[in-house]
């Protein structure tokens, strides 16, 4: 019984101390997802919160300042302002009318200071059966007939 | 020739209900014509999925755009590679794919057992074919890759297609799903396996035996993917990583890790009858994760840049998966009689031990990335505030997890079984570990702080000389023995016991990846806008931008803008790297060329960020990645030795293990 008693203390010892490093690192870097409108609602809580929004990026809203990257995200009519500081270089998927998540916090003056921004483009790999792509022009018309096998 | 593809999926699935079906009445009712007719069914269900596969891979290439699927995936002027890569890279078309890797290995499986395991076999294929008729629901009725485009009740074909996404057209990234998928799927043969034999309540280890070689190169294929994934994230994404803990990386990783502790521990089971149940919940644990990782990648459940979009799909996968892992823990608490442990634990020092921990390790490690991926979805259910965790916590978290792990990689080998005296620990552990702290002294006296690049500094030394040594001192002898000079006794000391020296190259690649994983420790970076002619500086390099063009690529795919910049090394230049910005036409989307100068010590990444604000300026961002280029480099050792693995051994060490009388008669065929 000693000998499982030595096995119990030390695998007491490893999973005790990966809990204590999870659940220490959990409240440092646990991130708050946010709609652009939750943002708005919370008021002073918002502040010094770290939060990921989303949103789609505005139209011709993005503009370089410096070593900054300034955009405008936007969900459902409510925008928000967005200043990306990181030094990892903006993902290849992130322009105009992508959604963008930024990752970061409320600043003081209402600017969102993203330190990472993830973007993707939904709309282009899931466009609903039967539906064109945004900006393709539709079939040919001259192909009624229903082709044979 | 739309409809039969069609109709060949639906025809699939109706026969694999048949083999499912077939083959269980079959066994139970001892009806061998049933039995027989089951495993044709297996074959007849790879017809039809390959067919239907055939169909859609010839539209994607002729570019028949009235197929939906087609004109998102595919357009006139992709290279035709990327036209057959499409096959996999959208949502229907890689459910279609994983169906038909799903049907080859069954039939392969069927093939190969057609006179092995009698009893167990209708059960296998009465898995296989129940996960094969779970995906055909999803190709049939949730994600059809023949989905017609129409307009009212006319087929209509659009003019070009979208093209595959930029993104996945480079050569590694058209093998990376392959490679991964042939994982996810192949880990369904042992689970199979292990469920017929627990169903058929076989005394021995026939489960482990027969399925050891599709364990391991599928663990084999597993670990290509998720490396392959690393490079192409390093190569293309340009933000100048290979790991960010995405949630669809970690999905990859998951299978990885619990495959690599059930190949560990099904040793326990095979030399010493023990852990037969653990290794039950491990091979189970381990498909399942295959399955929640083609969710995670397939659902969107989880925020993540692989995450197409959120789709219906997910409560199939869900309701699947609920009902298997309860089928799974009722067979398993049912069988527990049979699954008995034929020796006990004895000692903490030794090889048992240092295997118990190994798989509580890499265990706790996949729950600490699995919590981590999930916990947006679990502290939504909880809290109601959806909250996730970000790459530091897994760093946190998996650094100690994988600096306990390497110095188990060490010290686990060479423990004897049962015990080890403190003589047998002295004699082994002694050079190595005066060696690794000699060399952790003299890096501290070089001025290096990081706590944890030192510790990993010193294990990787500690293992690779034991790993060294082993190799030495078996050589050795065999070379005295046989008159052979010391490398062609290498050689043969591996053909001997492949298992074993395999198992060791393998453990180097690890040893080797670490060292480039700890390189990350010493990063540099620099981001600057570079007019012609202007200069910046990292790490020991000056970089000057030359000249800057703009162009398009020959077919027609993209339009590109480069830059072309020396690279000057005490007053030298040294090369040029040109960084490279592609816009791809058909897609309207943008991916990144870097510049890369890859050396042993370091790596020089130049990525082109883009255009200034005026468009006068090109932002470079420059990084210095040291050691990087060990982690390719383990890699492929790690490549390399499951391949000696797999090689037969010359030798055949037969012993009897512990006999529990009544339970097995066999010897197992093992290496000490």
């Amino acid at each position: 019984m000693k000998r499982y008693g030595k096995f119990a203390a030390l695998i007491a010892i490893v999973v005790g101390v990966l809990i204590w490093l999870a659940s220490a690192g959990m409240s440092e870097s646990k991130t708050y997802y946010k709609s652009v409108a939750e943002i708005g609602q919370m008021g002073d809580k918002a502040y010094g919160m770290r939060m990921r929004v989303g949103g789609d990026v505005e139209n011709g809203s993005i503009r370089r300042v410096g070593n900054q990257v300034q955009f405008t995200l936007v969900q459902e009519d409510k925008k928000l302002k967005v200043a990306y500081t990181g030094s990892d270089p903006l993902p290849d998927t992130f322009k105009d009318g992508a959604q963008a998540l930024a990752d970061g916090k409320l600043d003081k003056d209402g600017t969102f200071k993203a330190a990472r921004i993830t973007a993707k483009c939904a709309s282009k790999y899931e466009a609903k059966p039967g539906q064109l792509a945004p900006g393709q022009t539709p079939a040919n018309i001259n192909t009624g007939k229903r082709s044979s096998i | 020739m739309e409809n039969l593809g069609s109709l060949a999926i639906l025809l699939a699935f109706c026969v694999a209900i048949y083999a499912v079906l077939a083959s269980v009445v079959g066994r139970i009712k001892r009806k061998p014509f049933l039995i027989v007719s089951g495993e044709r069914a297996v074959y007849a269900v790879w017809a039809l999925v390959t067919l239907a596969s055939g169909i859609l891979v010839y539209s994607l290439m002729t570019g028949d755009f009235r197929f939906a699927y087609v004109a998102e995936h595919s357009n006139r002027t992709m290279p035709m590679l990327y036209k057959f890569a499409a096959w996999w890279g959208g949502q229907e078309g890689s459910l279609l794919f994983w169906s038909w890797l799903l049907s080859t290995y069954a039939a392969v499986v069927v093939f190969t057992n057609r006179r092995k395991h009698r009893d167990m076999m209708p059960y296998v294929i009465g898995v296989i074919a129940t996960v094969q008729t779970f995906f055909l629901i999803l190709n049939n009725f949730v994600a059809n890759a023949f989905q017609m485009l129409a307009t009212d009740k006319l087929i209509v074909a659009v003019p070009d297609g979208n093209g595959l996404s930029p993104l996945l057209q480079y050569p590694a990234m058209a093998i990376h799903p392959p490679m991964l998928y042939l994982g996810y799927v192949g880990f369904t043969i042992p689970f199979a396996f292990a469920i017929g034999s627990l169903i058929t309540r076989q005394p021995g280890d026939a489960w482990i035996h027969t399925t050891r070689r599709w364990t391991l190169v599928t663990w084999l294929f597993q670990g290509c993917g998720v490396m392959l994934g690393a490079a192409w994230a390093y190569h293309v994404l340009g933000w100048g990583g290979y790991w960010g803990w995405d949630p669809v990386e970690n999905a990859s990783l998951l299978p990885w890790l619990s495959g690599t502790a059930f190949l560990h521990s099904v040793m326990m089971q095979e030399k010493k009858g023990m852990m037969k149940v653990w290794n039950m919940v491990l091979v189970s644990t381990t498909f399942f994760l295959c399955i929640l990782g083609t969710f995670l990648t397939r659902s969107g459940v989880v925020q993540s840049v692989h995450a197409f979009a959120r789709s219906e799909i997910g409560k199939y996968f869900v309701s699947f998966m609920a009902i298997g892992i309860a089928a799974t823990i009722y067979l398993i608490l049912d069988r527990l009689d049979y699954l008995k442990s034929e020796s006990e634990l004895e000692s903490v020092i030794s090889r048992e031990s240092s295997f118990l921990f190994n798989n509580l390790i890499l265990l706790a490690s996949c729950f600490a990335v699995l919590w981590g991926t999930l916990f947006p979805v679990i502290s939504e259910a909880v809290s109601g505030d959806k909250i996730s965790l970000d790459a530091d916590w897994y760093n946190r978290l998996m650094v100690p997890i994988g600096l306990f792990l390497l110095f188990l990689t060490g010290v686990g080998p060479l423990f004897a079984w049962r015990r080890t005296s403190i003589e047998s620990l002295r004699r082994n552990f002694q050079w190595p570990g005066v060696a690794s702290l000699a060399l952790v002294a003299a890096l501290v006296g070089a001025g290096m702080r990081n706590f944890y690049a030192l510790i990993s500094f010193g294990f990787c030394l500690f293992v690779a000389l034991t790993i060294m040594i082993e190799f030495y001192k078996g050589a050795r002898s065999i070379a005295a023995k046989n008159s052979m000079n010391l490398l062609r006794a290498t050689v043969e000391l591996t053909h001997r016991n492949t298992r074993r020296y395999g198992g060791y190259l393998v453990h180097m690649g690890i040893v080797l990846m670490f060292i480039g994983f700890t390189g990350h420790a010493f990063n540099k970076s620099e981001v600057k806008e570079l007019n012609v002619g202007d200069t910046m500086h990292v790490g020991a390099y000056t970089l000057r931008m030359t000249n800057m063009k703009q162009g398009e690529s020959e077919d027609h795919n993209y339009n590109w803008s480069r830059a072309y910049i020396d690279v000057i090394k005490h007053g030298e230049v040294i090369g040029t790297l040109e960084p490279e910005k592609r816009f791809y036409t058909a897609s309207r989307q943008g991916t990144s060329e870097v510049g890369l100068r890859a050396r042993l010590n370091e790596d020089l990444y130049l990525n082109f960020g883009g255009m200034s604000d005026d468009n006068q300026r090109a932002v470079i961002q420059a990084y210095v990645f040291p050691l990087v280029s060990w982690i390719w480099i383990g890699g492929l050792v790690l490549i390399g030795g499951t391949l000696v693995c797999l090689v037969p051994s010359k030798i055949k060490m037969q012993y009897a293990r512990t006999e529990v009388i009544g339970i097995t008669k066999k010897h197992a065929t093992v290496q000490n």
